[in-house]
Order: structure tokens, then sequence, then C-alpha cells
């Protein structure tokens, strides 16, 4: 199984990076999920799959009955998967708020910091409505 | 010395001040300490050949061998008498220059800082020190030839001024440096005794041509003449002080002082006088054809400099001597007529040759102060320049190869030069006179004192050659040369092939006066013919490196998010996926996938729900998809023993679904969700497989190694005993790595705090 899901998590990563790389914010915002996702099955795949019991300790013992999961790369998900989902929650507001500032979803166009390119024009903020429509 | 050159830093903090108090008095004041600084260091001259070598040294930065380090030994007091003794008279003619201006207290600011930078750039024996100083002349002239900063002209010669020297500096520094580990010390005394160890050293060729690079900028040499003219935008005391007596002498100075270890090989002489020969020949024609005072002296700077340097190359004992003689002569005698353009600029309103004439009568101390220096200039006995051009042709006649060559082409630029003296002299004080701008009378004591005396001491070291000789000349070639040499200087030698040379140059340079005209148009004539203008190839060259920034600029920081996020990532993959390869991190043999069915159809759903988002052409449905890639995800945890782990995956998962789901219906319909990326498509494609490749090919490598129980079992034993807890995975959570816990808490409130103050700010505040 370890194999099978270093291909998995390959085809993964190779998903998010390519969402990531994507014009459009919303899917740019896909790719990040993908990308804590593919994280968290690589840190679970290199702590060695069994299928086993999980690793808690019966009543009145003091050790797991053998054999048991590995914990630590457990443990050390379960962090992840918290501090991605509070990193996604900001992406996804800063996101809609680009989207009310700026009136869209495309990041070619978010360039408010940056200098306009030959032929480009920067819209000002008093006629965003023209282009609320998402992508060209 | 370090108190010298540190009070001289000082008077310039002092001067502004001085400045706005006693305006009338402030060059006078300012020019005591220079002035008595001469005094002492003549004194020390008096002694010759038996001049104490002074020498001080401060700890800087001693880890690095770098010491605030002056040494004062002939070359380097000559060069002081000349930057403090010319200074403080040209201090004294700033006053003048400058009457009534408000921004005077800042120009003798600035003129008292360049002081002090030179100062310490001749005296300084540590290269760290040197360089230090160098670049502090070429701020400090920035400043200085920029110092009417509101018109373009003064901005654009001062910012060429600074990148010319600047850049010189720079690759001076290098060579420095090569030196500074080739001799294994950063002081300069020390290095200077190495001798052939230089000469011999692979990397010699690269020093020399490094530092080179340094001097010849500097001392603005062919082909990086042309910012020397331009500079003369800068008030006159600055054109007389930097740009005749002290600042272009820097080039030369190193050249001079870097003699002894890098001098006397083949490359050394023929860089020296091919350059120094062709600068000398260009400056002279350049001077005879401008119709400018400061233009025609700012050329015959660049002639002379040229000699200065041509000289240095040939490297013969004679050959120095003339150096030194033609080095002080031509700080006297510029020095001189540069404050008398001045003074005639100050006192008519213009330095057109053709609207200056008959002043004599009106200006007579101006008048005879330039023409005893442009006497020098011409080269004409009893004066300094004479002798300078006397030692100047036996040197070059003396030199192996070449000789007649050389002192022919230096026949020609003596002639120019002499040509040019004329100009400056008999053009504006002879013949009728002209209405000019201004209505002229004799300048005030402050602008004709720097002339007259820098031109008399011109005739007086000419008489009095002999004092010139031992106090001066030759302590200075001593230093050059590395052993102590005794020069004595002849005003009459006998009729020897050099008399003849200048008796040839006489003749010549007045023939090319009286047919100055003709000659003048047969010379632009050349110039338009060959085209040749380095000062516009500047232009060229500095407009096309904006262009290159902007393109680099362009191409490297476009703007677009996702060009640098592939950058980024596209590096990751390449610097770790090598690391792995060169490692032999990469395993040669893929195992078999061991899976039994559930495996292959867990496996199957993610391969199936990851395409599904790739492809999918609306929003909603590329996150359902999401959400089956993580509910698979939640039942490989589930299977392999971490329920809790599931539990979470299968919360989170499910609220990323309905949040992003509410936040999309409140975006706008998303068409088309696929934008166009046309081929930056086929990049994107081949970055992300690269990217998959490399986390495929480290999953396998981390799943070859021996695995090591150790950390699980170990918090398995302890979770009971030490941490009261059942569950292994809460245990280590809450309790083995609780702070880890803790600052993921933080991390989370600080997201959350960071939404929700995003949601709650009014719309356009940014």
């Amino acid at each position: 199984m370890e194999v099978l899901l270093a291909f998995v998590t390959g085809l993964m990563g190779a998903a998010s990076v390519y969402l990531l790389l994507s014009r459009h914010v919303v899917r740019m915002l896909l790719g990040l999920i993908l990308l804590s996702n593919t994280a968290n099955l690589l840190i679970f795949v290199a702590g060695r799959l069994t299928e086993t019991r999980p690793p808690l300790v019966p009543p009145g013992g003091v050790l797991p009955e053998v054999p048991f999961a590995n914990p630590v790369p457990q443990a050390l998900i379960l962090t992840a998967i918290v501090i991605s989902f509070g990193l996604l929650a900001f992406a996804l507001v800063l996101v809609y708020r680009g989207y009310l500032e700026l009136g869209t979803v495309d990041s070619d166009r978010m360039r408010v910091a940056e200098p306009p390119l030959p032929g480009q024009r920067i819209l000002p903020p008093e006629v965003q409505g023209e282009a609320r429509s998402g992508c060209r | 010395m370090f108190a010298l050159v540190a009070s001289v830093f000082a008077q310039s903090f002092l001067a502004p001040i001085i400045g706005r108090r006693m305006p009338l008095r402030a060059g006078w004041i300012l020019a005591l300490l220079p002035a008595s600084a001469t005094a002492w260091l003549v004194t020390l001259a008096t002694g010759g050949l038996d001049q104490p070598v002074l020498r001080e040294s401060l700890p800087w930065i001693p880890a690095l061998d770098v010491f605030l380090s002056f040494r004062l030994d002939g070359l380097a007091l000559l060069f002081s008498v000349l930057i403090l003794g010319i200074g403080a008279l040209v201090v004294v003619y700033s006053g003048g220059y400058l009457k009534g201006d408000p921004r005077l207290g800042r120009f003798l600011a600035f003129m008292s800082a360049f002081m002090g930078s030179m100062l310490g750039l001749v005296l300084a024996d540590n290269v760290v020190t040197l360089f230090v100083f160098w670049e502090l002349t070429s701020v400090t002239s920035f400043l200085l030839i920029g110092f009417d900063h509101e018109d373009a002209r003064s901005r654009r010669s001062a910012l060429q001024a600074l990148l010319v020297t600047g850049g010189g500096g720079l690759a001076l520094l290098a060579g420095l440096l090569l030196m500074a580990s080739i001799g294994g010390t950063h002081e300069l005394s020390e290095l200077l005794l190495l001798g052939d160890r230089f000469r011999e050293h692979p990397a010699y060729t690269a020093v020399l041509a490094l530092v080179l690079l340094g001097a010849f900028t500097k001392s603005a040499q062919f082909p990086f003449h042309f910012w020397l003219p331009n500079a003369m935008d800068a008030p006159t005391p600055v054109s007389a002080y930097l740009h005749s007596a002290t600042m272009v002498k820097a080039g030369v100075y190193l050249v001079a002082r870097l003699h002894p270890i890098l001098g006397g090989t083949e490359a050394w002489i023929w860089t020296l006088v091919g350059f120094g020969g062709a600068t000398a020949l260009l400056g002279g024609i350049l001077a005879v054809r401008q119709t400018d005072l400061k233009r025609i002296l700012a050329y015959t700077t660049v002639a002379a400099l040229g000699q200065l340097v041509l000289l240095a190359g040939l490297g013969t004992a004679q050959a120095l001597q003339a150096f030194v003689v033609t080095l002080f002569a031509h700080s006297l005698y510029k020095g001189a007529l540069f404050m008398g353009a001045g003074a005639v600029d100050h006192e008519t309103g213009t330095r057109e040759l053709s609207s200056l004439g008959g002043l004599r009568s009106l200006m007579p101390i101006t008048a005879v102060a330039v023409g005893l220096a442009a006497l020098s200039n011409a080269g004409l006995p009893p004066f300094l320049g004479f002798i300078g051009k006397e030692e100047l042709y036996t040197g070059a006649l003396g030199s192996q190869a070449y000789g007649q060559g050389i002192a022919g082409v230096m026949v020609a630029v003596n002639a120019l030069l002499l040509t040019a003296a004329g100009l400056v002299f008999v053009k504006p004080f002879f013949g009728a006179q002209v209405a000019t701008p201004r209505a002229p009378h004799e300048a005030p004591v402050s602008l004709w004192l720097g002339p007259a005396l820098l031109g008399a001491l011109g005739l007086a070291f000419g008489v009095f050659h002999g004092l010139a000789g031992d106090w001066f000349v030759s302590p200075a070639v001593s230093s050059i040369v590395g052993r102590p040499q005794a020069v004595t200087l002849h005003l009459w030698k006998g009729l020897d092939p050099a008399l003849l040379l200048s008796a040839v140059t006489v003749a010549l340079g007045v023939a090319v006066f009286s047919a100055w005209s003709r000659v003048k148009a047969g010379f632009d004539r050349l110039g338009t013919w060959l085209r040749f203008d380095s000062d516009r190839g500047w232009d060229r060259g500095l407009v096309g490196l904006v262009q290159v920034a902007e393109w680099q600029t362009r191409a490297i920081q476009g703007g677009y998010l996702r060009t640098y996020l592939r950058t980024t990532l596209a590096f990751v993959t390449l610097a770790v996926g090598l690391t792995l390869v060169f490692r032999g991190g990469l395993v040669a043999a893929i195992p078999l996938p061991d899976a039994t069915l559930a495996h292959w159809i867990l496996a199957g759903l993610i391969v199936a729900a990851v395409a599904t988002t790739l492809l999918a052409h609306t929003a909603t449905t590329a996150i359902l998809a999401l959400g089956v890639v993580g509910l698979a995800i939640a039942l490989i945890f589930l299977l392999f023993g971490a329920p809790d782990v599931a539990i979470t995956q299968l919360m989170v998962e499910t609220l990323i679904v309905i949040i992003v789901a509410l936040v999309l219906f409140r975006l706008p319909r998303l068409t088309p969700f696929r934008a166009s990326l046309g081929r930056e498509r086929v990049f994107n494609a081949v970055v992300a497989l690269g990217f998959g490749a490399l986390i495929t090919a480290i999953t396998l490598a981390l799943i070859a190694l021996p695995f090591d129980p150790f950390l699980g079992d170990e918090f398995a034993r302890l979770s009971v005993p030490k941490g009261h807890g059942r569950n292994v995975v809460n245990v280590i959570l809450v309790d083995f790595r609780a702070l880890d816990t803790l600052g993921e808490i933080l991390v989370v409130s600080i997201a959350g705090l960071g939404a929700f103050s995003l949601l709650r700010m009014r719309r356009g505040a940014r």
C-alpha cells in the first residue's frame, strides 16, 4: 500500500501545483486544499502503514497492545490539519475580500501594487463595476 | 596624521555654521587649518632625503586585518602639500567666488570633506582604508560637481563622474583585495616590499587590469576621458581644485604608488604608455578645438594626465623624475589657470574666447597671475613647466623602445598645450577690448591671491629648482622607485636633444597658435569625419542599461502571481530533485505495490476525484470532487489505525466544502472556470508533473529506508506513567508536544482574527 500511495501522493502533488498555477484565485484555493492533503498523506505514509489497532492503552494496562499504529505521524497530521484549515479560512476570506475590493477573481488583474503592463489599463476603484465578470 | 585627516573632516561640519555666521570671512577662516598643515609639511620636506617617514595605525576591524593606517613618505608628502596648500588657496578663493551666495557654507563643507578624503587617500597605508577614501573622493566630487543641482546639465555631469569613477573604484577594490590575498597582508607598506612576488604571480594580469581600470577612470584616461570636461559644470573653485590639482591625480598617484610591485613588466609599460600617449594626444587636440576657457583647460588637464600616465609607464628613473616634476608643475599652473579663468568669468560674466579681449589693463593682477601660469604651462624657461618638459623629453628618449616615437608624440602634445596656454592667456587679456556681459574690473584679493601665488611658485621653483629637487622631487622619486634616489634638476643642461625638441615644440606651438582658427577648423572636420564621441556613447550606454534593467524587472517581477509561484516551485523542485539525484537518494527498483482490492479502490477513488477537480467546468463540481479526495483520505486514516485523525479529517473536509461553497455562492458566476492560459499551460503542466514526480521519488526513498520505531514506542511506553492518558496520540498532542499545540492554537486564532477583520473591514478601506 505504501508504494501505491507514493504514486497517489505524487499525482495529488502534481494536481495541486497545477491548480496553484492557475489565474483563477478559486482554483488556487483548491490547489491549496489539495496540497495540504498531499502533505498529510505523505507524513502518514512516512510513518509506515499497518492495518492494525490504534495506539490506545487498554483500561488497567500500561502499554498499548502490540502491534499498534505509529502514533507520531498521527499527532503531526492532527496539528497539520487544523493549521491548514486556519490557513484556508484566511485565504478564502482574502479571496472574497479581494473580489469585493477589486471586482475580480483573476489574479492577473489584481495588480494595484504592480506597474501597469504595456497596453494594460488599470481600472480605478470607481469603475470596478464593469470588471466584475470574473476571468476574461 | 589621523588627527590631521580627522580635523579636516571635522572642519566640514563646522563650515556651514561659519558660512552662515561670517559669510565674508568664512573662506579665510577655513583656510587656516590647511595652510598651517601645509607649513608643517613643508618644514618636514626641508629635510630632503632625510625626511622622516611617519607611520600611524589605529585598529579599525582588526579581525579582518583592516587598520586605519597612515604613512607619510616622499610621494605622500608631495601630494599632501599640493592638496592642503592648493586647498587652502581654493578655500579662500571660494569665499570670494561665492560671495553673497547663501550656499557658501554648504559649498565649503563639501570642499573640506573632499580635502579630507583626498588627504586620507594619499596617506592611507591599508588597502581597505585607501579604497574607502578613494570612494569618498568620488562621492564628495559628485556633491561638488552637482552643486548647482537645479541645473539638469550639472546633475547629469555629476552622475556621470560618479558612475565612471565609482565603477572604476569597484574594479580597484577587487584588484586591491586580490593584491592583499596574494601578499597576505592589507598593509600597503608591507605589500610594497614583496616586489617580484606580484610580477610572477599568475593573477598578476588580473590585478593589473583591475587596478588600472580604477586608476584610468579616476584620471580620465582614454576612453574614460569624457567625464572630466563635463565636470566643468561645477563652480570654478571645484574645477580648479578637483579637476586639476587633486582628484584626477588620484589615479596617477595610485599608479605611482604601486609602481614598485606592479611596474616594470611588458604589460605595464605598454598599457600605460599606449593609453597615456593616446590620452595625451586626444586631450591636446580636443583642447585646441574648444572656445570656452574652462573646457580648454579641462582638455589640457586630460593631456597632462595622459603624459603623467605615460611617464609612469616608462618607469625608468629618468622618466619617474620627469613624472614628479611634471605633476608638481602641472598642479601649480593648472590650479592658477582655473582660478584665473574663474576670476575672468566672475568679473566679465563670460568664458567664451570670442567675447573676451583686452582685459590686461582692467585686471592687471589677474593678468600677471594667469600669465605666469600660462608660461609655465607652455613650458618656457625659467618656469618649472620648462624643467618638466625637458625631463619628459629626456625620459622619453631614454626609454628602451620607440623612444623617439614617444618623444615625437610628446612634442606634438606639448605644442598643442602651448597653443592652449596661449589661447587662455593671450586671447582674453590682449588685443582690443570687447564688451562683456558685466563691466570688468580687478578681482578682489581673495580671487587673485590663489592664482598669483601659484603662478609665482611655478616661477620660483623653476628658478630655485635646487630646492624643488631636494625638498619634493627627490623624496617622491625615491618613494616611487623604492630606494633613495637623489635628483638634481637643471634649467640648463647644455645643448642636448631635449633642448632641441623644446625648441621644435615652441616653434610648432607658436605656429599652431598663429594659425589657430584654421587648425581648429581642421580638427573639427577630423572630428566630424571620425564621428567619435564617447560622451554620446555614454548616453546610449546608460539608456541601454535602463532598458536591460526594465526588461529584467519585467521578466523576473512581471507582477503575475502565477509566474512567481511557478519560478519558486520550479526552483524548489530542481533544488530538491538534484540533491536527491546526486546524493544517491533515488530508488533504483520500484517495488510492486502489495495492495488489497480495498486499497486499489481507495487509490482509484482519489485519482478519479483529483481528475474531476482538474477537469471541472464549475467551481462547485471542483470543490465537491475535492471533498471526495478528503473523504478517501479519511478512510485511509481509518483503515490504518488512526481513527482520531480520520474523524478530524472528516469534520474539517466537510466544513471546507460547506464554507467554500458558501463563499462561491457570494462570488459571481465564474465562467469560464478554467481560464485560458495558452502556451503557458504547458509550462505549468511540466512544473506540476516535475513536482509530483519529486513527491513520489521522496516517498519511495523514504519507505525504502529501514524504519526506526523508537519514537512511537517510546511515546506509547511513557503515555500512561508520565502523561496519565490512554490515547497515545492525544497525550503526544497535549503533553509531550504541548508547546507545539499551543503554537498551533495561536496560529489558528490569528488566522481567525485576520479573517474576521477582513470581513468586517469597511468597503474601500485600504
